[in-house]
């Protein structure tokens, strides 16, 4: 009888686990899933994906008894110190090959000269869904695109695939099909441009991304991302994160067109009278 | 009045409607297909490149017959073909001073017609063919600049170029200054909105290449992409204008139904936005209007008091494409910019030297 009572009791937990998830999100008019709205990711994925202690600042150097800002960046103080994080990424460190994870270092030591987005170039994916600003997903029967607030960045997502990308892109080529209450894009296309973070995490143009968007409540979206580039990982991995609904009755994006504000740190120094 | 006075009031009225009625849409209208939320679904994506120019060539009538139309477009197909061959991949250095190429070329042969995409068709509007965009004044040309506007573009003459600015002026021809700082070129060379009031509003045809635009429509929001610095405007239905002191670099624009007609108001621009010399307080009216299976009609009233003595108004088709958008990375590695200053340095350099 015990035995019985066991067995079922497991039983019960592994299906109640197969279940999930247990929301079923609202439908548009053709029946899936709906996804419109503004949303945001509430961490600190884009300063480091990586489980991390707060750090000094993104840039440092060595100090008598530890590491300290670097120059640059001393004058910012506590507004540019690292804050902590839990991580995103499943499953502890990421399976860096050797020479990647020199790289990373590498990265990570020229954050100043080498984060695109110190420049404000295009973001990737999926960093452009953890940024801190809102991003807007416009569903409709016939489409689904997402802009993002920084940079001005967009995303087609093609619901009929159109094949291999004939070109590479920063933001890749992605194409959506739908698994029940998860929307599920394939992502492939990439330049060897963008990072992952602030903290020198990359990947090659071999990379291949498949993200998982599915509403866990009213205002939350489970967001997984599968990173998939044989040139620089050992073994594919998975970062998971929710996204929140922006709540304010006003929310919109507003112009984040940071080309205009990097232009004194690229051309200053070829201004015909450069500012003092 | 009696019966018979009636009666002929009726057929004053009605005969020389009928007699124009060939010439409007309303003898077969269309029904265009529907959003589930009842509305004509204007999603697709358009091609907006034409021959028709935003103002009428002096001289010019203002429909060109089907036989004008063809031997016009005939000719410029023509000029592409032959400005468009292949340059032998082994050619050397172009001469010392340029090799005399014109426009995008830059006189060193740079884009020849291949890269280009400028449109090839003057746009139908009601069956015809037209020789402009606007269609208010009647002469086709955009109204004379107020004083007050002439005397800001002289002012901005130094300081900095308009949205419409394109990036195919002639060097040497530019006034004194154009090369000092970035924030005096061009919003299309510098990456922030695409040349030729590509992005609008009012969203015109560039006459150059990348005018494609994608239309993403759901019950709340209205989404136009344009191809060119991938500049994604969201339009918010039944919504109001944010406050004053947001400005934004293509306006702040909310939408209404109007029957079967989109209607998209657009204020809060930038000071920075300029277009054709306007002002901040520049006011943009957009009507849209799916008129068959593969086209839109685009019609367009721009307004600013202190710019225009009075407002005007232009329309054209967009033709829906099967044409794929890829992505316009501009400011990334922009090395043009870069060395469009630097070269202005360098020159002043040698400049310095010989005196």
């Amino acid at each position: 009888m015990r035995c019985l009572l066991v067995i079922s009791t497991c039983l019960l937990a592994v299906s109640l686990a197969a279940q999930t998830p247990a929301y079923r999100a609202p439908r548009t008019p053709d029946g899936k899933p709906d996804l419109n709205g503004i949303w945001q990711a509430l961490n600190e994925a884009n300063y480091d994906i990586e489980l991390h202690i707060a750090r000094p600042a993104l840039a440092l150097q060595p100090g008598p008894y530890g590491p300290v800002p670097a120059a640059a960046v001393l004058p910012l103080g506590a507004v540019g110190a690292v804050p902590p994080g839990v991580g995103v990424v499943e499953g502890g460190e990421l399976p860096y090959k050797p020479e990647a994870l020199a790289k990373k270092k590498e990265n990570q030591e020229n954050w100043l000269t080498r984060d695109p987005e110190i420049k404000c170039y295009l973001p990737g994916v999926p960093r452009a869904t953890y940024m801190p600003y809102p991003f807007q997903i416009l569903q409709s029967a016939k489409a689904l695109f997402v802009a993002y607030e920084y940079a001005g960045a967009v995303r087609n997502i093609y619901l009929k695939d159109p094949g291999p990308s004939p070109v590479d892109s920063w933001m890749g080529q992605s194409v959506g099909r739908w698994e029940g209450e998860t929307l599920v894009v394939d992502v492939t296309g990439f330049n060897d441009q963008t990072w992952f973070d602030r903290s020198g995490n990359f990947h090659s143009d071999s990379l291949h991304v498949v993200e998982r968007y599915t509403r866990t409540s009213p205002d939350v979206i489970r967001y997984e991302a599968t990173i998939e580039d044989p040139k620089v990982f050992t073994r594919p991995w998975k970062m998971s994160m929710p996204l929140y609904r922006r709540q304010e009755k006003n929310a919109q994006l507003l112009d984040f067109k940071c080309v205009e504000f990097v232009e004194e740190m690229i051309y200053g120094k070829l201004r015909r009278t450069p500012l003092k | 009045m009696n019966r018979p006075a009636i009666l002929i009031c009726i057929l004053a009225i009605a005969l020389p409607l009928a007699a124009q009625a060939p010439k409007t849409s309303a003898v077969k209208p269309y029904v265009p297909p529907r959003a589930p939320d009842g509305h004509p679904d204007l999603q697709g994506t358009y091609d907006l490149a034409t021959l028709t120019p935003l103002e009428r060539p002096a001289g010019t009538k203002a429909v060109l017959t089907d036989e004008e139309a063809a031997k016009l477009e005939k000719d410029v197909a023509s000029r592409k073909d032959q400005a468009g061959q292949a340059i032998s991949g082994d050619r050397s250095a172009p001469p010392k001073g340029g090799d005399g190429s014109t426009g995008a070329a830059g006189g060193v042969g740079g884009y020849n017609n291949f890269w280009l995409d400028p449109g090839s068709t003057y746009t139908i509007v009601n069956g015809e063919r037209r020789t402009s965009l606007v269609i208010d004044p009647a002469d086709g040309r955009v109204p004379p600049l107020t004083p007050a506007a002439r005397q800001r573009a002289l002012a901005g003459r130094v300081a900095r170029p308009t949205s419409d600015t394109t990036e195919s002026r002639d060097p040497g021809l530019e006034p004194a200054g154009s090369y000092d700082d970035p924030e005096r070129r061009p919003l299309g060379e510098r990456c922030i909105l695409g040349f030729g009031s590509t992005s609008g509003p009012p969203a015109l045809p560039d006459y150059f290449y990348n005018n494609l635009h994608q239309i993403v429509q759901t019950p709340e929001y209205v989404m136009i992409l344009t191809e060119m610095v991938h500049d994604a405007r969201i339009i918010r239905m039944n919504s109001e204008h944010v406050p004053k002191t947001i400005r934004k670099w293509m306006g702040d624009s909310v939408g209404r139904w109007e029957g079967d007609t989109l209607v998209v108001d657009t204020t809060n621009f930038t000071d920075k936005t300029r277009f054709r010399g306007a002002s901040e307080d520049l006011h943009v009216v957009e009507r849209f209007t799916r008129v068959s299976a593969n086209a839109l009609l685009y019609r367009f009233t721009v307004e600013d008091p202190s710019t225009w003595a009075r407002p005007w108004t232009g329309e054209y088709t967009w033709p829906s494409t099967d044409e794929h958008i890829y992505e316009y990375a501009c400011h990334e590695n922009n090395y043009a910019l870069e060395n469009i200053l630097r070269g202005a340095r360098r020159r002043e350099a040698d400049e310095a030297q010989k005196r």
